[in-house]
């Protein structure tokens, strides 16, 4: 291809492509060397820029986004709130904004434990180690109260219905000793360990829960049965409860080995805020 | 009109779209958003955390694809090699008035002329982009969440999510897009198209890398 044909393939094709240019009416009567000459003379390129507008919109479009990014962190709380109550509970499970839980499972898999196999023991230092079964805990003092779940790392469920037996209640029945400080929760799971000390987990709002949203505690949620801490983030809710050791001090369970706080407060305070237990429906 | 008949463009003359760098950077993004959108479902979807488990791992899968996300992109725009990258990202910048026009139609305006990229490509990889630094910062939020106000967890739980669920459409239109134009996905693979392609898809841009031969023929 020679270079003269080797422009010409360029110009027609610029022709093509810019239409623009072409349609000109002064381009019109164009001989093919008089095009040949202008397009050389020109530097590449101007005749394009010269007849469109260059815009950054891209810049733009990336600054608006990640701002759009910026403005959710702060006001996202709010807008999931009124977004949240638009959607209504149904849809909310599946859309960004719904209400719903993120299951958390340290271990491999959720451990399934039949509701006629679970057994809850309670030794340590106290006068009268027990085991219970489901049924023993059922057959004791039911509380039940509407609480949010609050996650530390943000996201929450709000309103969830929980039912069990205030861990009050069983430590009264155990009855710890006087040098007894603290208690240690373990997992089905095998790995998840918590921790309270005696005076958070007397609080009125801590409770074994064998019921939530309304049913059983499914696997998933930890059941059949789970520990509820309403004053704290859900990391001191452990799941699939199996065993409580009361002990004379406070062992860091397996979170807080992991750097999340040993007191759990949702205000971020050190001390409980709400004892009057707000929300209760017994 | 012998010269018309020999410009036509043809099947047979290849044209490199993406070189080497961009098409590794291309994949190796590809390759890190996959394993975040696959390990963010279990994450995400309680019936299906319950049925994969293991969530220590998954967990730490996301973290770390999460943090390797911006290497492929930061390493070709920052590195020598990036040239024709950079060039192609100054493309993606500048839009001419009829792609303004596209974009405020909604896409029912077709610009006269289609550069390299056409202004919805352009919008994906302004997107991408984006998502990567939002994504990024509210997924570190998430991390190290105990320096930030619950009320700001809150609100990059949100943004992480909502940008999630975008991410997810737009990558799903990308790979439609990608299956419905094979030249145009090969390019990715092998770098070329022919000029009959370009022609079609891309002649502003075809008619520009013509015009690149001009000045050496001249000299």
């Amino acid at each position: 291809m020679s270079h003269r044909q080797r422009l010409q393939n360029f110009n027609v094709l610029w022709a093509s492509a810019s239409q623009r240019n072409t349609r000109r009416s002064d381009a019109v009567g164009y001989s093919c060397s008089r095009r040949l000459a202008s397009m050389s003379a020109k530097p590449k390129g101007t005749s394009r820029q010269g007849a469109e507008q260059r815009v950054p919109v891209g810049r733009r479009v990336f600054l608006g986004l990640v701002g759009l990014g910026a403005v959710g962190i702060v006001f996202g709380a709010k807008v999931q709130n009124v977004l949240g109550n638009a959607a209504g509970s149904g849809l909310g499970g599946l859309l960004p904004f719904g209400d719903h839980f993120r299951i958390y499972s340290i271990a491999g898999t959720s451990p399934v434990i039949p509701r006629s196999e679970y057994r809850l023991e309670v030794t340590g230092l106290v006068d009268r180690p027990r085991t219970y079964t489901i049924d023993d805990l059922e057959a004791m003092p039911r509380t039940a109260f509407v609480k949010d779940f609050h996650c530390v790392t943000g996201w929450s469920v709000p309103l969830v219905h929980w039912e069990g037996v205030r861990l009050s209640e069983i430590l009264d029945d155990v009855g710890p000793h006087k040098g007894a400080v603290a208690l240690t929760f373990e997992s089905y799971d095998g790995t998840d360990t918590e921790s309270l000390t005696l005076d958070q987990a007397r609080l009125p709002d801590v409770i074994v829960a064998y019921r939530m949203l309304g049913a059983p505690v499914t696997t998933e949620h930890g059941g059949p049965v789970r520990l509820y801490v309403a004053p704290m983030f859900g990391y001191k809710s452990l799941k699939w409860l199996s065993a409580i050791r009361v002990l004379d001090q406070v062992v860091p369970g397996y979170w807080e080995q992991n750097g999340y706080p040993l007191n759990g407060w949702i205000d971020g305070s050190t001390g409980p805020t709400d004892p009057a237990l707000t929300g209760e429906v017994q | 009109m012998t010269s018309v008949v020999a410009a036509r463009p043809r099947a047979t003359v290849r044209i490199v779209r993406f070189d080497t760098v961009q098409r590794a950077a291309h994949w190796a993004n590809a390759l890190l958003f996959g394993i975040l959108m696959a390990t963010a479902l279990p994450l995400y979807f309680g019936s299906i955390a319950a049925a994969v488990g293991r969530r220590a791992l998954v967990e730490d899968v996301h973290l770390w694809a999460g943090i390797a996300l911006p290497v492929p992109l930061l390493v070709t725009i920052l590195g020598p090699w990036g040239a024709q990258f950079r060039r192609d990202l100054r493309r993606i910048n500048v839009w001419t008035r009829d792609e303004l026009i596209w974009l405020k139609a909604l896409g029912r305006k077709a610009p006269k002329v289609v550069d390299k990229f056409n202004p919805g490509q352009k919008l994906n990889a302004i997107f991408i982009g984006a998502a990567i630094v939002v994504m990024l910062a509210t997924g570190a939020m998430l991390k190290w969440f105990r320096f930030f106000p619950v009320d700001w967890r809150t609100g990059a739980t949100f943004v992480h999510d909502v940008f999630a669920f975008a991410i997810f459409f737009v990558v799903a239109g990308h790979v439609l897009f990608a299956l419905a134009h094979p030249e145009s996905f090969r390019s990715m693979i092998r770098g070329w198209v022919t000029q009959a392609w370009a022609a079609r898809h891309a002649p502003g841009w075809l008619a520009e890398e013509q015009s690149k031969v001009e000045p050496d023929t001249e000299v």
